[in-house]
């Protein structure tokens, strides 16, 4: 029997066994991570659906033309998410670019100091601090306002935004700026003209990553702007508490949509040597 | 003017850091111990009388999160590592990484409907025959948060200890395969030691998102026992108690703060 196991069976044969619990392993991975998904998929287009039914009884696009209706809370939370996540954008890099090239080129004190301080709002359980952000909003009339849900993105969004530029202005080839000051360039001419478009694609990343932040964002939305201002993480969590899966899984792929896009593109604006210097 | 430029530039975002982030956090700290406008621990008091056993749920269920997430994560990494098909490891290095993206209000809705009695996890093992129908239910507990937790935040730590493990000096993996080291021994005798450091640097990372998460628990199980965060969500909305808010804040920042501690001190014994 032993003689037989290990005499008779070849490394070629021993090779093709493991085809069986290398495929088993990875069907199984995929159905956790593809089959909510398609769940998702399904539920957007289903009209009815329910226990012990393994499919919808019956498909349809009824649900998304609610969901679009002109007078529907969509099409407005979609505009205020954008909206929200465009102001973010501008409010972080118009924060983080002066900061990023300090950090990056110029002489700081306490460098890593602060590098760390931009850090500490990820490092933190930030319930807590939402809820007295909310509080003080609500004494100062932001709360329930636009303005004071961006000034909660951009709080949230500032790490990655200014980590990101950081290491995107430190990757710029310093020889490059000196050359233009040699020319006769000013040193704001420099920054303008050779500086910040060889740091361009690594800008792009943060301010990509800040726009994802922001339209994501559910916890100071909820504190700080619900009810007054509906992004769309609320309408997809108000749409499940209410038990409309149909609408909540519409609300669900709108806002996967843009985050798998640039899952598949982030390594064309991230390139290697600019991740190499984050957080550096 | 050249030395004052640089921290002219840092100031405005600082200041945003201060006045948004430490300023509250510090307010929530006060906060905790203010009752009806004096100090004292009544807030404490209160919060442990309710909420022991969510306390406890939320450190128990983290803690298994983070435990999954790390195993999970070694299994892939030493996969990508030491597989020795290349298109298997292709095959999966593209997999893994999808949920990574995907905003955790989204993973909250798509498990609740995957994982539901209805959901397609459950129909697909009744019609594998692995499951009777009769017996399905509905996995939208303890069991829904975990898996949701380890679903998101897998991707993250893998990618993280998979880049570790892809930047060890292979010598010593080939000079023991070469030995006849089976790949599981390799990997928790060579590999993981050497990764240690990275993936606990993860994992603490995955611990405090994980705390902080609002929207899993509000959209898979917000029923007793429940987590702080839905607690705290609860104790605002309905009495507008900011007091024991603080206290579960507080405790959740203790619970987060022995983790760092603990992951602090394992790395100050590993640089002696």
């Amino acid at each position: 029997m032993t003689a037989l196991s290990s005499a008779s069976v070849s490394p070629r044969t021993v090779d093709l066994l493991w085809w069986l619990p290398r495929a088993a392993g990875l069907g199984l991975l995929a159905f956790l991570i593809f089959g909510p998904l398609a769940n998702m998929l399904i539920w957007t287009v289903a009209e009815r659906w329910y226990f012990p039914h393994a499919l919808p009884i019956d498909y349809g696009f009824s649900y998304w033309g609610r969901v679009f209706a002109p007078r529907g809370n969509a099409v407005q939370s979609l505009v205020a998410s954008i909206s929200i996540a465009l102001l973010t954008v501008v409010g972080s890099l118009a924060l983080a670019v002066p900061a990023g090239y300090a950090l990056a080129r110029l002489k700081l004190p306490m460098r890593g100091v602060i590098l760390l301080a931009f850090l500490v709002p990820q490092a933190f359980p930030n319930l807590p601090v939402y809820v007295n952000i909310a509080r003080l909003f609500y004494e100062i009339g932001l709360n329930g306002t636009v303005t004071g849900v961006v000034l909660v993105h951009v709080t949230h969004g500032l790490v990655y935004a200014v980590w990101i530029a950081t290491a995107a202005f430190a990757a710029v080839d310093r020889d490059l700026e000196l050359a233009a000051r040699n020319l006769g360039a000013s040193a704001l001419r420099a920054f303008a003209d050779v500086t910040v478009p060889l740091a361009a694609p690594g800008l792009m990343a943060s301010a990509i990553f800040v726009f994802l932040e922001s339209l994501d964002e559910f916890t100071g939305s909820y504190f700080v702007g619900a009810p007054d201002v509906l992004t769309l993480p609320l309408l997809l969590y108000s749409a499940g508490a209410g038990g409309n899966y149909q609408v909540a899984s519409i609300t669900a792929l709108l806002l996967l949509v843009p985050s798998i896009a640039f899952m598949l593109v982030v390594e064309k604006f991230l390139r290697a040597d600019v991740l190499a210097k984050v957080g550096q | 003017m050249q030395r004052l430029l640089g921290p002219l530039l840092v100031t405005p975002a600082l200041l945003v850091i201060l006045v948004l982030f430490a300023l509250p956090l510090a307010a929530s700290v006060i906060g905790a111990f203010e009752v009806d406008g004096a100090a004292g621990l009544g807030n404490f008091t209160k919060a442990y009388r309710l909420y022991t056993q969510d306390i406890v749920f939320t450190a128990l269920i983290v803690g298994l999160s983070a435990l999954l997430v790390g195993l999970l994560s070694v299994a892939i990494g030493g996969y990508l590592t030491l597989g020795e098909n290349p298109r298997a490891v292709a095959l999966l290095r593209w997999l893994y990484r999808w949920p990574m993206f995907i905003p955790f209000i989204v993973v909250g809705q798509v498990l609740r409907t995957f994982l539901a009695k209805s959901g397609l996890f459950n129909t697909t093992l009744i019609s594998l025959g692995l499951l009777d129908p009769m017996s399905a239910t509905s996995y939208l507990d303890w069991r829904g948060i975990v898996a949701a937790f380890v679903w998101k935040q897998t991707p993250f730590v893998a990618l993280m200890v998979s880049g570790a493990m892809a930047s060890l000096d292979r010598s010593t993996i080939e000079a023991a395969r070469n030995l006849g080291a089976s790949r599981l021994r390799i990997l928790v005798e060579i590999v993981v030691p050497q990764v240690t450091t990275t993936l606990l640097v993860g994992l603490v990372l995955s611990f405090v998102t994980m705390m902080s998460v609002l929207s899993v628990p509000l959209m898979i199980n917000a029923q007793t026992p429940t987590m702080i965060t839905a607690d705290i969500a609860f104790r605002l909305n309905t009495y507008r108690d900011y007091g024991v808010a603080n206290a579960l804040g507080l405790i959740s920042l203790a619970i987060t703060g022995s983790v760092a501690w603990f992951y602090l001190r394992v790395n100050m014994r590993q640089a002696q």
